[in-house]
């Protein structure tokens, strides 16, 4: 068995290229090699785009009627969810193939730790290639991999790899990878975030890697300011939760909705929330969860996003107390007649339905909410998804 | 301004004054404490526009006036001078407090920003202080702190004549306690909605002396006020504080629970062992109580982590019954109970136990105090 000074780096952070994309020219040979954007209707957003479409400046979650300005060539193509769900399933096979220890991230992307298949199949770079050379054979699809000793910096190395390529990152070159990229790819760092560093003059990993602690704090806030000080100089989890799916217990479940034309009224917003929060309360006690925290996401006119979550004393699997929290956190916001496109719930902080215990409440009936709506599930499975639902919702909207 | 004053005194009153500052005044003249002088004294006020607090302690007064300083400095000041007498003086901007040869110099805030503080309500009547402190703290034992539910976050008074009943609950337990006081009119009635928090800290505060007085402004909607006043040393102190508003919860008719199962523990033992037991209960996952005959087996934790258990002796009349509690909930009605013996009465392990203490097992409880706690239902 070889040691060699990566032994350390076992962490194999796996992206397929252009996922969408690359699987529907798959399947359509005459549109290999040119642009194509896979996405919604023309109020819908890319999902993704081949790289000749991205030569464009068509990258992922931009507003399709951009995104055909700027590449009016493109084939634009709709989205088909079972296919892609199909081929992540049987990629996340072949991971699963080389060792059980793979945490999916979403359907194009998981972390796999190969520590324990060095000695079946070799280093950790043979099995990279390994494993590209069989979805390449098996699935017609392209992927990168970025290898290290951290989560963080495999997925930062397979950023830098794509599209189609290999990259490792030993311990000991850690930071010298890692400190001359822009510090927008750190995890954590978003536009806000990186709007407060560039005021310190920060630019790079590297630093924030040489900027005291205290001070990024201040900045910051105590928790983010030490995680990305970590971050910077090669920190963060360096194990592989096994986990078959991204909304395997412990992630979160959760719903969006696009509205078919921006609205301002918060009744329909509202009623709106109501649905997805059934949907999400049903999809809870379907995977026989209960999740404390509930989180409204709203996407406005303009595209700008904002979420605000609330958490719970007990967890929940209850549409009526999902929307409710939802609901007043939309309250919360004092929008006056703000252009809402877009608006979402989820309920995080997951576990299994067996382990949460519910306090009781004084005055209330022994049969609350919860058995009702377990009643409405089974009603459902018997007669169809429309059934029963909400009177709010019998409106014929949809 | 002017004035020589024993150092205890001033000391004490301060500390009981500043204890009503805010923390972070909304402002900064809130954070001053007011000094005023009057003939044979002082008066100190803190204020933050919901709770009043003012003491009156004697002095020698060389010269009238009255100026605001920073109450937390003041407070830190005075408890840590030498145990001499105190002389403070206004000079300008500037207040100066002399103590042996400790000599301190402070800015003062502008007096003439800071807001008229309530009057006193007159006085409905009066309660010895010693129970009344007890007695609150028993009646705010199941107030809410979630400030997301200001209502909860209240304690309920009703006066009847010459008792007075007071009541919390969060929804998930409730508290009762009556107590007799001497009202200044026997056919008093009337009810107020008291900050939980505020009613604990006033009540502690005013042991100094025999009696509480209190007076209630109009009960009925609008500006609600409820006032304290005791006596500490040579001079009084007094709290006012606005009244929360809104329909409280009916808590009094929750106590009306019939019980299948009664028992009977030694308040101290099973105070010690929820403790010990819950030590490996995570935050909001209860702690199991099993009765069977003669004794109660607690547990706590889960078969994936830490687990505990104990038993504890326990005289128990009826069916057995295992039932799930919030291990805080349970600890603070105990804890409450302040007798030898605890007297719980349950139905079923979805309703709600009742609480109550008794001076020995068997004996019949004791209903001045009552708390009713609500079980957690225990999954699988």
């Amino acid at each position: 068995m070889s040691a060699g000074p990566m032994s350390t780096a076992t962490i194999l952070h796996v992206d397929m290229d252009a996922f969408y994309a690359s699987v529907v020219v798959r399947d359509r040979p005459e549109l290999q090699g040119t642009a194509v954007i896979v996405g919604g209707g023309h109020r819908g957003v890319v999902l993704s785009a081949s790289y000749q479409a991205r030569k464009f400046g068509v990258h992922s979650a931009m507003p399709m009627m951009r995104a055909r300005r700027l590449c009016p060539h493109a084939t634009v193509i709709a989205p088909d969810f079972s296919q892609f769900g199909a081929v992540s399933a049987a990629v996340m096979e072949t991971f699963r193939g080389i060792t059980p220890r793979v945490e999916v991230m979403s359907l194009d992307e998981a972390f796999l730790d190969v520590a324990g298949a060095w000695r079946r199949l070799g280093s950790p770079v043979t099995i990279a290639e390994q494993l590209r050379a069989r979805i390449a054979d098996e699935q017609g699809i392209t992927c990168s991999v970025g290898i290290a000793a951290t989560t963080h910096v495999a997925k930062l190395a397979s950023r830098r790899a794509k599209p189609d390529g290999v990259i490792v990152v030993p311990p000991d070159q850690v930071t010298s990878f890692l400190h001359p990229l822009d510090l927008e790819e750190l995890w954590g760092v978003g536009d806000k975030t990186a709007a407060s560093l560039h005021r310190f003059g920060l630019r790079t990993i590297g630093d924030i890697a040489h900027t005291p602690t205290t001070i990024l704090c201040r900045a910051l806030g105590a928790a983010l300011g030490a995680s990305l000080h970590d971050l910077a100089w090669g920190g963060g989890r360096a194990t592989v939760v096994t986990r078959r799916g991204p909304e395997e217990p412990d992630r979160s479940i959760g719903s969006d909705e696009t509205f078919s034309r921006d609205t301002d009224d918060p009744t329909v917003v509202r009623r709106e929330l109501l649905r997805l929060s059934t949907k999400v309360a049903g999809r809870l006690r379907a995977a026989r969860v209960v999740g404390r925290t509930v989180v409204l996401k709203v996407r406005f006119a303009d595209f700008t996003t904002i979420t605000r979550s609330r958490t719970l004393r007990d967890p929940t699997d209850i549409a009526v107390e999902i929307h409710g929290t939802a609901a007043e956190l939309f309250g919360a916001l004092g929008l006056q007649r703000a252009r809402i496109r877009l608006v979402g719930v989820r309920v995080e902080g997951l576990r299994p339905t067996e382990s949460a215990h519910r306090q009781l409440m004084l005055g209330a009936r022994a049969c609350g909410w919860s058995e009702a709506e377990r009643a409405v599930d089974v009603a459902l499975r018997r007669f169809g998804t429309t059934a029963v639902r909400p009177a709010s919702l019998l409106a014929p909207e949809r | 301004m002017k004035f020589r004053i024993d150092r205890d005194e001033l000391a004490d009153a301060v500390a009981w004054t500043a204890r009503s500052l805010p923390n972070r005044p909304s402002v900064p003249v809130l954070a001053g404490l007011l000094i005023e002088t009057a003939a044979d004294g002082l008066s100190l006020s803190g204020f933050d526009y919901e709770t009043s607090a003012q003491a009156t302690v004697s002095a020698e007064v060389a010269d009238e006036g009255r100026a605001l300083i920073s109450g937390r400095l003041l407070a830190d000041i005075c408890r840590s001078l030498p145990h001499k007498s105190v002389e403070v003086t206004q000079d300008g901007t500037k207040v100066t407090v002399v103590c042996g040869t400790a000599r301190f110099s402070l800015a003062t805030l502008p007096v003439e920003d800071y807001p008229t503080l309530p009057d006193m309500p007159t006085a409905s009547g009066s309660v010895r202080a010693e129970e009344f402190s007890r007695a609150v703290a028993q009646a705010v034992s199941a107030a809410g702190r979630d400030d997301m539910l200001p209502l909860l976050t209240g304690v309920r008074m009703e006066i009847e004549g010459s008792t007075i009943s007071m009541m919390a609950t969060d929804r998930f337990r409730a508290s009762l306690r009556e107590l007799s006081w001497v009202p200044e009119r026997s056919d008093a009635s009337a009810h107020a909605l008291v900050p939980a928090r505020v009613l604990a800290e006033t009540a502690k505060a005013l042991t100094a002396g025999s009696e509480v007085s209190v007076a209630l402004s109009s009960t009925g909607s609008g500006d609600g006020l409820i006032g304290f006043e005791g006596v500490a040393g040579t001079g009084s102190r007094r709290t006012t504080t606005r009244l929360l508003e809104g329909e409280f919860p009916r808590v009094r008719q929750l106590f009306q629970a019939e019980s299948q199962t009664i028992v009977w523990l030694e308040t101290e033992a099973l105070v010690e062992s929820v403790k010990r037991v819950s030590l490996v209960a995570e935050r909001n996952t209860p702690v199991r109580l099993r009765f069977t005959e003669g004794q109660v087996v607690l547990e706590a934790g889960s078969g994936d982590e830490a687990q505990a258990s104990e038993s504890v002796e326990a005289r128990v009349d009826g069916p057995d019954i295992s039932i799930g509690f919030n291990h805080q909930y349970l600890l603070d009605g105990l804890s409450a109970i302040g007798l030898p013996s605890v007297h719980m009465a349950f139905t079923a392990h979805t309703r709600p136990a009742a609480l109550a203490g008794a001076p020995e097992t068997g004996a019949d409880p004791e209903l001045d105090f009552r708390y009713l706690l609500m079980p957690v239902r225990l999954q699988g």
